[in-house]
């Protein structure tokens, strides 16, 4: 173990953006900016449009068909109307945290986007701390939710925005412990770094490669859980509860305000998806110990051509939209939890599990 | 008499705290000093099925009182059916509980049929008992549907209509409307059904078993489903006793009553089907009775069928029975040539009696009666009052839905906002049969 970690961090520092072969300072950054924005702005509509047909297959609906060739264009023409929608601001509303909200919200979700790598170079940023970043910035999304809340001047937002307080501090926990063991076992905080030690990680013993879901299937169980959480997605979504809070924190707004704080759920499936497909399911890599075509480098992820990049962005993308399809079948199969069912749940069973999750990896890697 | 401590409290506290204005902010904040808030649910909200409107006391998240407002839908049906014939009244009836319409219709009838004396040919007895029953199983379907669409199973909601779609396919086959049908009249029915009314039947039994067991499949073993649901609204028999609960919250709690079984109309006796009950006595327990009686239902509707009989649907006699079998013209609806041909060339008489019970109706000798029917939410009663006119001197519907919801406040105390949700939606009131 110890060799292949000092292997992934020589690679580490080698490995190098795809936008760092331009020379000066402005055009890399542009380059970098148009990456995020157009990560964040396509790929969650991808994964909106995935949710609104697969729904609609698993409950006898067609989904969108109007708009564009299968409906495709769907959330595209619903942000066109969301733009043209009145924006109301409730009289008692504070008005200038009520317009900050969305925004504090949506922002963070577009900041991690910089981290999280797609392929091979196929990153804006890749920091050592990226997990670290990743959780941190995740983090403060839930403060414009509860601003959004608090400036409401709407009993329902109000609830609406504790209940979504109460649920990022006891989801938290169980997911960055969740997290805090798989960069033990790679021994980074690096994502790119993550994503090698998983090529190179052998069950003890053979020369078999896995992905770390083989041994943390606990702690990816518990990740994906504590994200559903955390993003308020059913059968998570008592902050916004349609059923008894009409619409929680969301409940005031309208318009383009109201569509930031949705595209920020979409950006936010997408972003746990791909945190889970680096940390767990091997980054890029097709299927464990196989190469990528037209990759060299360890574990065969790294140097590629063109056509390597191309394939091992697809393979991201594709484990990110079946982790967003197994989310939308949560939602069609599951009703919503009760608030207090649900801090139960964190408390007596995540925050515990992933504690002892950490303790077995961790005696794990030391003994082997 | 024993009274719950809880009834005592509901009605003995100030009437003015119904009242829940606009206010400013800062005194709203002010006010959560105290550590309770007043919080308006609907009448525009998104589960309080149609137009109920709660006023929640709450205590952080916890329910320390319930007070339903009701009124918003308020239609003077009962008013309304003093100044319409005894015919014309069917076609209101029907519009108060716009889940059971056929409950409506079939009550009122046997009320009239009563104080008129009358007996329904046993065919017109046997379909009506067939449809009731369909009604039955689709009013329960609306009820999972929405019931799962306010705790966040939309898959629940989207399969509850779909079937439902289906029988209400066979109603506005045989009555013309989807709902609202005016098709159960005193005297039997308004028109005998078409000849594919049993293979309909057939193949909507073939099918409800299989999505039924789909619902279970989904939802029986589902955690979270249950985890909502048990423990929840929790209504004893005594206290069913005491608000006058009936239907399928009295046998959740344990009480096989069922006016089926308790006072026969329609030749229920001849039937052979079981009383589901629970002892829960908690939504969870609700939610098996209904799909139970969904079950039984079926078993009932089979039995009719084998047993329809031919023969009239209307009784013969025509000084109540309506002149006419309409025709069925390409437009789905027209007039019987034959009989026009009869009335307008061959018989003054028949012209005048067409006339008269048209624009007059028949004539209802005085006298008083309560009709108690099981509907799906419980016991639907028809208190009918005539003074030997052309008209209803008074018509009163114990209404279930009405009953029942008094119950609200009582179940929801001390469960949290989430689970007044899931009380109301166990309740299952339909507000056009609460305000009526």
């Amino acid at each position: 173990m110890t060799a292949i970690s000092s292997g992934a961090t020589t690679y580490i520092a080698q490995s190098v953006s795809l936008f760092d072969g331009f020379d000066g300072f402005v055009l890399p950054l542009v380059l970098k900016i148009a990456f995020v924005l157009q990560l964040f702005f396509v790929v969650p509509l991808v994964g909106g449009y995935l949710e609104h047909k697969a729904m609609g297959r698993m409950q006898h609906r067609r989904g969108p068909v109007e708009a564009g060739p299968f409906g495709v264009l769907q959330l595209v023409a619903d942000g066109i109307k969301f733009i043209q929608k009145e924006d109301v601001i409730p009289r008692a509303a504070d008005r200038w945290v009520f317009a900050a909200a969305p925004g504090v919200a949506m922002v963070p979700a577009l900041l991690v986007f910089l981290v999280i790598p797609l392929g091979p170079g196929v990153f804006a940023l890749d920091l050592e701390l990226g997990l670290f970043y990743a959780l941190a910035i995740t983090s403060v999304s839930v403060l414009g939710v509860l601003m959004g809340g608090w400036a409401s001047a709407n009993k329902f937002s109000l609830i609406g925005g504790l209940r979504a307080g109460a649920q990022l501090i006891a989801y938290e926990l169980p997911l960055i412990l969740a997290a805090i063991t798989v960069a033990v076992q790679a021994g980074t905080l690096s994502l790119v770094g993550i994503v090698e030690a998983q090529a190179g990680f052998m069950i003890p013993g053979t020369g078999i490669n896995v992905w770390f879901v083989f041994p943390q299937i606990v702690g990816f169980g518990i990740f994906f859980i504590s994200a559903m959480a955390e993003l308020s997605r059913p059968p998570f979504d008592m902050p916004i509860g349609d059923s008894e809070l009409v619409f929680g924190y969301m409940t005031e707004y309208t318009g383009i305000k109201y569509a930031m704080y949705m595209l920020t759920e979409y950006a936010g499936m997408i972003t746990m998806s791909a945190l889970m497909v680096v940390l767990y399911l091997g980054g890029w890599q097709l299927l464990p110990g196989v190469p990528m075509p037209g990759c060299e480098g360890a574990g065969g992820l790294f140097d590629c051509s063109p056509i390597g990049i191309a394939l091992s962005v697809l393979v991201t993308l594709g484990k990110i939209m079946a982790l967003v399809f197994v989310m939308v079948w949560a939602r069609v199969a599951y009703p919503r939890l009760r608030e207090d069912q649900l801090q139960r749940m964190s408390w007596l069973v995540l925050v515990p599990l992933s504690l002892l999750n950490l303790a077995v990896i961790t005696v794990f890697k030391v003994v082997f | 008499m024993a009274v719950d401590p809880n009834v005592e409290s509901s009605l003995s506290d100030d009437a003015l705290e119904l009242f829940v204005e606009g206010a400013d902010w800062e005194s709203v904040v002010d006010a959560v000093e105290d550590d309770t808030l007043t919080v308006n649910m609907g009448p525009q909200h998104p589960s309080t099925h149609g137009v109920l409107r709660l006023v929640l006391n709450l205590d952080g998240e916890v329910v320390t009182k319930l007070t339903p407002i009701i009124g918003y839908l308020h239609t003077g049906i009962e008013k309304n059916a003093e100044y319409r014939t005894w015919v014309q009244g069917t076609t209101f009836f029907t519009r108060m509980d716009y889940l059971a319409p056929l409950y409506n219709e079939a009550a009122y009838s046997l009320g009239v049929e009563q104080l008129l004396g009358i007996d329904i040919p046993k065919r017109a007895e046997v379909v009506r008992v067939i449809l009731l029953e369909f009604n039955r199983i689709a009013s329960h379907l609306v009820w999972l549907a929405t019931g799962g669409m306010e705790l966040g199973s939309t898959t629940m909601m989207t399969f509850g209509f779909r079937e439902r779609e289906h029988i209400l396919d066979l109603f506005e086959s045989q009555s013309g409307l989807r709902m609202n049908h005016a098709y159960i009249r005193p005297g039997g029915l308004a028109q005998d059904v078409t000849s594919d009314f049993v293979e309909r039947c057939e193949s909507l039994l073939e099918l409800l078993p299989r999505k039924i067991a789909d619902y279970e499949d989904l939802l029986l073993k589902n955690p979270i489903w249950n985890d909502r649901l048990r423990g929840v609204g929790i209504i004893d028999e005594q206290t069913c006793y005491e608000y006058g609960v009936t239907g399928p919250l009295l046998r959740a709690a344990g009480v096989p009553w069922d006016l089926r079984k308790a006072e026969p109309c329609l030749g229920y006796d001849e039937y052979d089907f079981e009383v589901p009950t629970e002892t829960a006595a908690d939504s969870f327990a609700r939610f098996l009775v209904r799909i139970a009686e969904m079950r039984e239902s079926m078993g009932i509707i089979r039995q009719a069928l084998d047993r329809l009989p031919d023969g009239p649907v209307m009784v013969a006699d025509k000084r109540i029975a309506w002149p006419s079998q309409q025709a069925l013209g390409p437009d789905g609806i027209g007039n019987d040539p034959e009989y026009i041909r009869h009335i307008m060339g061959e018989s003054m008489e028949s012209l005048i009696n067409h006339f008269k019970l048209v624009t007059q109706g028949f004539t209802v000798p005085a006298g008083q009666v309560y009709v108690p029917l099981e509907s799906p939410r419980g016991e639907l009663g028809y208190a009918i009052t005539s003074t030997g006119t052309n008209k209803p001197y008074r018509v009163h519907v114990r209404e279930p839905s009405f009953v029942n919801l008094q119950a609200a406040d009582v179940m929801s105390r001390g469960h949290m906002v989430s689970d007044v949700v899931v009380v109301v939606a166990s309740l299952d009131p339909v507000m056009g049969g609460v305000d009526r």
